[in-house]
């Protein structure tokens, strides 16, 4: 019993993570149909930036701060650069161009820090505090639930109260329509790349002192379970992404606890296949068909 | 017929070339035609029936791991002869064609960034096999891999690495000739039809899953004795050897040589094994600590390969083939006959991959 | 009275074949100005290039003295040209009060918007009873008024119509025709109206303006076009 609490918890915090994740990635495909592969390596990116800015300053916070500003810079960048571009292209392009900037980002972090995995450090305890004597919760797995939720209101709250939001929601559904109206889409579409350089950022910064540790490739397992996340939540849909976030984080929880840790890379692909060949256009969707 | 008059000229110029070249050369040719059998394979799923794989990495280790398996198994009993080296990789492409088709009958109704995602799930998730059944393929640390010294009527110097490059050489020929008679055949036609309208492809009468399938089989097959040839080459097998990176390295091979095009793919396999060299030959001359020149040696052909792919995509879509392709266009009229062969093959990415 | 949009040696088309040939356009301010043809003469091309959604290859679009030709959709906006395309372009995933603030946005939000988004839920009652509704729910007609008002909601001196009547009941469409002949007087608006409806067309427009086959034949007052019956019979077909 204490183990199914104990792995429930983790997973749940863990899921929380991957939602976040998730909900970058359906940011930009909203947008721009565009599955964002260097997703994971942009997070990497700001992370290594933290752990250099908190180990010059001597506080993780200035780190956190910086990372998640740079996450809002380093998507608009790379939105601007590169990925702009291939925008019209055929999507296997877009697909492509991303994963060059995976191998770039990581060849560039592996010159810069080496190939060596250096310890991401929590701000907070990780260790379970005992309810009954039941250990339940850590306070970094509160911060975790704490960062998320806050995160998760932000956005919901500039897509639904602000005209920012609205501007990007319209410009996401009907491009054509929004520049009509006064949109500028393609900055919307910066936008959203930005927001979502942040929101991938702050994933990164939560999951990697999880046992992670920082890589230029530690990201890769935790973007194909994001993936795998906005997939079971449905691509389009950023409530989809969080219920599909806090599902793998469940199911990868309890796969590592009860099965083999090595196992869950194995239960990542049998989920996503399992979605895509059962309900292609994930748990959430309405009636309407998708292509996938 | 054609095809094979080249496949044996070309062989006959190899075998020349490897007497021609150092041990290290010849391990370095080596390398590029194991490399060659998989983007080769490739650039047939991805340039000609439009289904992007990144889980090639992936096929690759289930090609090599059965190379250590079966010959390690053999030399064990107590078998000891050059034969048991066919046995082995035979072994390897039928487990990579197994799981190939697994892949492909998943991915058959997928497109898209759905069947980037799920082969990439598959790059990640595969190597943890290693880890899973630890008792027999020994986690990270891997296998190694037995294998007899050159047989002795080559006789006693020659070199082992010399004995590597023939038999990769043979194993890229030999899949390079299959690939090229496929292309051209009726199968070959088959698969551009699926990829260029799926619908029209369909209503023509065209089984399109089971087209989209069988490439992915066939590809499956060229990514596992590319995968057995490593295993070879290094005499070792391990999951770091076959990570997410290979699939990618592998992707810039064919997007750079040219999607669909299997000249493109031999500039692909070349640049794989030339650029990590000449990185590591130029950051020779300068005078750095050991510990930068470390950290350049495995990364700075990394951040090379993804700003090329990059590059390449955007500005430069049809590849290095693409450009020739642009430059024989010029030449005059004679030369003409012996050029329209490759420039049907080797067309830009809009055209193939529309949808 | 001075013309608020002229379009001289207008060019344009899609991926170089030209849909549009050398067309001259005059619209003063107040005043409508029916845009009239047989499928394929060039009217929603004309209609998209003057929003930018085309690019010109040859030609000037002034509008007030000013040349609009190379600025981007969004900005054309900004200086008073609103399009409504033709099948409406509500979006269904928005709310119709999303979809009408959304008209005005550029204008900036706050009270001047709420003010200009219920001023069109007085003018278009049946809209008012639907405000939180998503754009898929609503009807056709709905959906045109919606498209229409959302225009209006950015107080445009340039309304370009691309089928308003298309689909609607015949009282919709008198509605509608109301409406524009309310706005041209009211406010001074001029209004390029594309109409496959030449009666209802004719009817409220001032000028009227023939084109076939991405030329301009005719351009002349409303009245005359309606009772020149050869013009008719060779271009509109009745």
């Amino acid at each position: 019993m204490d183990r199914f609490v104990f792995l429930t918890v983790d997973g749940l915090s863990r899921g929380a993570v991957y939602a976040a994740f998730a909900l970058a990635l359906v940011l930009i495909w909203r947008g721009t149909r565009i599955i964002n592969f260097a997703q994971g390596v942009m997070a990497v990116v700001t992370a290594y930036l933290a752990y250099s800015i908190s180990n010059a300053t001597g506080s993780y916070w200035v780190g956190f701060i910086v990372a998640l500003a740079s996450g809002l810079v380093l998507g608009a960048v790379v939105e601007l650069a590169v990925m702009r571009r291939v925008e019209h292209a055929p999507p296997l392009n877009a697909v492509i161009v991303a994963l060059g900037l995976v191998l770039f980002g990581q060849g560039v972090l592996g010159m810069i820090y080496g190939n060596q995995y250096r310890p991401a450090e929590a701000p907070f305890s990780r260790v379970a505090m005992t309810v009954a004597g039941v250990p339940v919760v850590s306070r970094y797995d509160l911060f975790v639930f704490g960062a998320v939720l806050v995160l998760m209101l932000a956005v919901a709250a500039l897509f639904t109260r602000t005209a920012t939001g609205l501007r990007m929601r319209a410009a996401a559904f009907e491009p054509m329509v929004s520049r009509l109206l006064g949109v500028n889409v393609a900055r919307t579409l910066t936008l959203g790349w930005a927001l979502a350089g942040l929101v991938g950022a702050l994933a990164g910064l939560l999951v990697l002192p999880t046992g992670l540790g920082l890589h230029p490739t530690a990201m890769d397992l935790v973007f194909v379970s994001a993936f795998t996340a906005a997939v079971v939540g449905g691509l389009d849909s950023p409530a989809g992404a969080v219920v599909g976030g806090l599902v793998v984080g469940l199911v990868l929880s309890y796969v590592g606890g009860y099965v083999d840790s090595a196992a869950t890379p194995l239960a990542v692909l049998g989920l996503l296949v399992a979605v895509l060949l059962v309900r292609p256009g994930g748990l959430f969707s309405g009636t309407t068909a998708r292509r996938v | 017929m054609r095809n094979l008059g080249i496949a044996a000229v070309s062989a006959a110029l190899l075998l020349a070339l490897t007497y021609l070249l150092d041990p290290f050369r010849d391990y370095q040719l080596a390398t590029a035609a194991a490399y060659l059998c998989a983007a080769a394979g490739l650039t047939v799923l991805i340039g000609v029936n439009g289904q992007l794989s990144l889980g090639h990495g992936a096929l690759m280790a289930f090609g090599a791991y059965p190379v250590a398996l079966v010959q390690n198994e053999l030399a064990d009993r107590g078998v000891s002869a050059q034969w048991t080296l066919a046995v082995s990789v035979l072994a390897g492409v039928a487990a990579a064609t197994a799981l190939g088709a697994v892949v492909g009958v998943a991915a058959a109704r997928l497109h898209g960034p759905y069947l980037a995602g799920l082969t990439l799930v598959v790059a990640v998730a595969v190597p943890s096999l290693a880890t899973l059944f630890g008792g027999v393929l020994h986690g990270d640390q891997g296998l190694s891999v037995y294998l007899l010294p050159p047989p002795a009527a080559l006789g006693p110097d020659f070199p082992f690495e010399r004995w590597q490059a023939w038999l990769a050489l043979a194993a890229a020929v030999l899949t390079m000739l299959l690939l090229a008679n496929l292309m051209r055949s009726r199968f070959g036609r088959t698969l551009r039809a699926v990829r260029d309208d799926e619908v029209a492809a369909r209503l023509a009468g065209i089984p399109v899953a089971r087209t989209r399938v069988l490439a992915f089989v066939v590809s499956a097959a060229c990514a596992g004795l590319s995968g057995a040839m490593f295993a070879i080459l290094a005499q070792s097998v391990s999951p770091s050897a076959f990570a997410l990176t290979l699939s990618l390295n592998l992707l810039l091979a064919v997007v750079v040589g040219g999607l669909g095009s299997l000249a493109g793919a031999v500039w692909g396999s070349l640049l794989l094994v030339l650029l990590p060299w000449l990185v590591d030959t130029f950051t020779a001359d300068l005078t750095l600590s050991p510990d930068l020149r470390q950290r350049l040696a495995g990364n700075l052909p990394l951040a090379i390969f993804g700003l090329l792919l990059v590059v390449v995509m955007i500005a430069a879509p049809g590849g290095v083939q693409g450009l020739l392709k642009g430059v024989l266009k010029h030449v005059p009229q004679v030369l003409a006959p012996a050029v329209r062969g490759r420039r049907r093959s080797a067309g830009g990415l809009d055209d193939r991959l529309q949808r | 009275m001075s013309a608020l949009l002229e379009v001289t040696g207008l060019t344009a088309g899609y991926h170089g074949v030209p849909v549009l040939h050398e067309v001259d356009l005059t619209v003063r301010a107040g005043t409508i100005c029916a845009v009239l043809g047989a499928n394929g003469a060039g009217k929603t091309t004309l209609l998209r290039t003057l929003s930018g959604l085309v690019r010109p290859a040859a030609g000037r679009i002034v509008l007030d003295g000013a040349e609009l030709r190379d600025l981007p959709v969004h900005e054309l906006v900004r200086r008073g040209v609103a399009h409504v395309p033709e099948g409406r372009g509500v979006i269904a995933e928005l709310t119709v009060d999303e979809n009408l603030r959304l008209g005005g946005l550029w204008r900036g939000g706050g009270r001047a918007l709420r003010q200009a988004v219920d001023q069109m839920y007085e003018l278009f009652g049946p809209l008012a009873q639907r405000r939180g509704y998503p754009g898929h729910l609503l009807s056709g007609g709905e959906r045109q008024l919606l498209a229409l008002g959302r225009a209006l909601v950015g107080r445009p001196r340039l309304l370009l119509l691309d089928e308003p009547s298309l689909g609607l009941a015949p009282r919709l469409v008198a509605q509608i025709m109301a409406l524009l002949r309310q706005l041209r007087d009211d406010t001074g608006l001029a209004v390029l109206l594309v109409e496959q409806n030449v009666r209802s067309a004719l009817s409220v427009a001032d000028q009227a303006v023939v084109m076939s086959l991405g030329r301009v034949v005719t351009a002349a007052p409303a009245a005359q076009v309606a009772d020149d019956a050869a013009l008719r019979h060779a271009y509109l077909g009745f």
